[in-house]
């Protein structure tokens, strides 16, 4: 049977998703829900209660059969949908199959060294994943994984195979910290983590920097124990918050001040980190 | 008043560009060029141009010295001996500068700089080389001060090359513009991530695809074994020669007089294409024969260059506007399949016409003249660059835009380019930007530069200005470098500022 999986977007050149230049592939639902999320819009798959289909200025969306379709050609890009969807989902998605996606990165070379699949949480779909990845390393392009770190990487060793790294999100180290900023469970992370430094498949490791929110010196320290000799050669990425996008009780926070963000910078080196980047 | 007391009277120009503006007006007083019916019926409906070049050139265009044979031999008519070390070559080539014409009246070419300096860094630490290539770069940006003066660096790695981009970095300057000749497996990736990231701090340098260009001409007896240089807007031109001259067709304006495509390509493209021919030859004929230039110069004396290494340039300008007028609206050049083709068409209509034509004096060019994409001046308006895709309708898709230029770039063998404003973040991840490079160059697109768009240094038609320069000569105030003069009028007049910024 055909695998498809529900697309949300397809940036064909991406400067912040991996090294060098690579396509950015979106996909639609999540398995957690961050305070600080950027595009909470990905969280949930279309529940097809219509409330956009009445509001859509162009007339892109319309009923078929009892479901809520989507006109691309005829969308404006306005977001009236996103903005008006309560359920934090978007009507502007594409289920493609692997060959789908594939066909459209492939249009992008030899401009593109790679792809990197992103959500959402995109390893809610790792068999969808794995084939594509398994297309593209055929043609000649990487492959990364961007995950939340919420869902097991146990037993995806052939997806694994195929991905040259995943780029994994730490979101804080504390359970119940991580569970108010996420509604998740950091004990799969910390699972993942282990298992990714392993057979060395950890492009780099992310930590968003929430004041208030989470506990970046315990994330870093945490970090660090798990990975042990491997510390130096892992590339850890500090992230500033920024509200940009941000529903709910973060909605007008503040971003953590430069001082804070050199202050980590700091004790993530005397943790061992050699490769560590401000964002 | 007459226009020589308007130049005499004019508050915006410093004493050195009245003196061009007055010796500019002085030769077009002069007519010794004969001209046919046909130029002069194309001419006068703008659809033919000779770039303002001047009615008795008494220069060649634009001459590309060999600065190497200069560094090994010095120059007798200049009383300079060869230079031993690095402070001598830097005032050898200062002064030799002041010696170089052009149709500017000053250099566009200052030489292919790492080459030229690395012989002479040994002993040398980088805290004391730095400061002085900062200074020369001062000295070529304050005295030259014309965006079409050009250096080369590449394709190999060099010491001289990483000091020279690390010091032009630290200057900030418009003048001269760098060119770095690129081609994978020659030019190491770090090299290049340097060059890269000096590009998002100063827009320079800019980018050839050495591969596609190194073939171009035949490389002279003892010199560089390329044979050519870039200078000025992106002119891809003999080393020890140059360009006699560049004159265009202005398909924008041609295509005015048409009723048809088929009018354009069947009679009025051949018969302005053949009166153009004409009128090139009767113009490298007066300079060659005539205005003793190279019967004259030290430079041909001596070696710096040979007339045999000159070419005549045939330019054609605004594809974008002739297509929009034979096609009309719904077929936008540069996303359209039926106008794409059409442009296709017309570049392979006239090229083949161009190199049917036996040149005059064209010897490295084995008797032809070369194509050229040429990329405006001054305020003109109603004309895109060359071959280039308007402001406002690129191809969403920056990869789309690539293969556009790839495609239209086949044609010019002497010069096609392409500007790309940036997010100013690439400059985190200069890794992408060496992959479009690479991506763009395996497709043979020849030329690329870019800039970042928040960058006070902007690329006008190729050449480089500072905004705040713009900015002073449109309040009426006098500048120091006269290319602030045509971008600013250039900057506006074409919406520079909204060039889709590419890489977000």
């Amino acid at each position: 049977m055909e695998l498809y999986a529900p697309v949300n977007k397809m940036i064909p050149f991406s400067l912040v998703d991996g090294p060098g230049s690579r396509c950015s592939i979106f996909l639609q639902g999540c398995n957690i829900a961050c305070a600080y999320c950027h595009n909470p819009e990905t969280q949930n798959l279309c529940l097809e209660c219509g409330t956009c289909v009445d509001q859509c200025p162009a007339g892109a969306l319309y009923w078929d059969d009892g479901h809520v379709r989507w006109n691309k050609d005829a969308c404006v890009q306005c977001d009236t949908c996103i903005h008006v969807c309560p359920h934090k989902a978007s009507p502007k998605i594409e289920w493609l199959t692997p060959r789908d996606v594939f066909e459209t990165v492939h249009s992008y070379q030899p401009f593109i060294r790679g792809i990197t699949v992103s959500g959402g949480e995109c390893m809610l779909r790792a068999d969808w994943m794995r084939e594509l990845f398994a297309l593209c390393r055929e043609a000649g392009l990487g492959t990364l994984i961007d995950s939340n770190g919420c869902v097991p990487f146990e037993g995806q060793d052939e997806l694994l195979s195929v991905a040259d790294g995943v780029m994994l999100d730490v979101k804080a180290w504390d359970e119940a910290t991580f569970e108010h900023l996420t509604s998740g469970d950091v004990r799969v992370v910390k699972r993942n983590l282990a298992l990714l430094a392993e057979r060395d498949k950890i492009e780099e490791l992310r930590i968003v920097v929430v004041p208030g929110w989470n506990d970046p010196e315990a994330t870093i320290a945490g970090i660090a124990e798990v990975l042990g000799q491997k510390t130096a050669a892992t590339k850890l990425k500090l992230i500033r918050f920024r509200r940009f996008g941000v529903v709910g009780e973060l909605a007008e926070a503040d971003s953590p001040t430069d001082e804070r963000m050199a202050e980590l910078e700091k004790l993530a080196r005397n943790a061992g980190f050699e490769l560590v980047e401000l964002r | 008043m007459s226009e020589f007391m308007d130049i005499i009277t004019a508050s915006n120009l410093t004493y050195g560009q009245k003196l061009i503006h007055l010796a500019q007006a002085a030769e077009n007083c002069e007519h010794p060029i004969p001209t046919t019916p046909e130029f002069d019926w194309f001419f006068e409906r703008d659809a033919i141009c000779d770039m303002h070049e001047g009615n008795a050139p008494y220069r060649p265009r634009y001459i590309c010295c060999d600065m190497e044979r200069f560094a090994r031999q010095g120059s007798e008519f200049l009383r300079l001996d060869a230079p031993d070390n690095l402070d001598d070559l830097l005032m050898n080539l200062q002064i030799l500068y002041q010696n170089v014409p052009s149709v500017t009246g000053r250099p566009v070419y200052v030489g292919q700089l790492d080459r030229l300096f690395d012989p002479f860094l040994d002993g040398l630490s980088d805290e004391e080389i730095l400061p002085r290539f900062k200074r020369f770069l001062n000295y070529i940006d304050r005295t030259v001060a014309s965006g079409y003066c050009h250096a080369n660096l590449g394709p190999e790695d060099t010491r001289a090359g990483r000091l020279l981009l690390q010091a032009d970095a630290e200057v900030q300057n418009a003048v001269p513009n760098f060119t770095l000749k690129y081609e994978e497996g020659i030019t190491p990736d770090d090299f290049a991530r340097l060059a890269l990231k000096t590009s998002m701090a100063c827009a320079n340098p800019a980018y050839a695809n050495h591969r596609m260009h190194k073939h171009t001409y035949a490389a002279p007896v003892d010199g560089p074994a390329d044979g050519y240089t870039v200078v000025s807007c992106y002119n891809v031109l003999p080393i020890r020669g140059g360009a006699y001259c560049l004159d265009r067709v202005k398909l924008s304006q041609l295509a005015d007089l048409a009723t048809s495509p088929e009018h354009l390509l069947n009679e009025l493209l051949p018969s302005a294409t053949g009166a153009l021919l004409e009128y090139m030859d009767a113009r490298i004929k007066f300079l060659v024969e005539d205005s003793n230039f190279f019967q004259t110069s030290f430079l041909a004396r001596e070696g710096l260059i040979e007339r045999e290494r000159f070419v005549g340039m045939f330019g054609m300008i605004g594809m974008h506007e002739c297509i929009e007028k034979l096609l009309g609206p719904g077929h936008v050049y540069g996303t359209d399949p039926e106008a794409n083709d059409l442009a296709d068409q017309i570049m392979t209509k006239m090229t083949a016409q161009v190199q049917a034509w036996n040149a005059p004096y064209s010897e490295i060019g084995n008797g032809r003249y070369l194509m050229h994409a040429q990329a405006g001046f001054g305020d003109q308006t109603s004309s895109t660059p060359g071959v280039r895709i308007r402001v406002g309708d690129e191809p969403e898709v920056f990869f789309d835009h690539l293969r556009h230029c790839a495609r239209m770039h086949r044609f010019f063998k002497a010069g096609v380019s392409d500007i790309f404003p940036v997010e100013p973040t690439a400059a985190q991840n200069v890794d992408a930007l060496l992959d479009v490079v690479k991506g763009a160059f395996a497709i043979d697109d020849t030329y690329l530069s870019f800039y970042p768009s928040d960058s006070d240094l902007v690329r006008i038609t190729g050449f480089l200005v500072k905004r705040s320069e713009m900015e002073k000569f449109a309040r009426g105030e006098a500048v120091l470098a006269d290319t602030s003069h045509d971008g600013e009028g250039n900057w506006r007049a074409n919406n520079l500022a909204d060039r889709k910024v590419r890489l977000g």
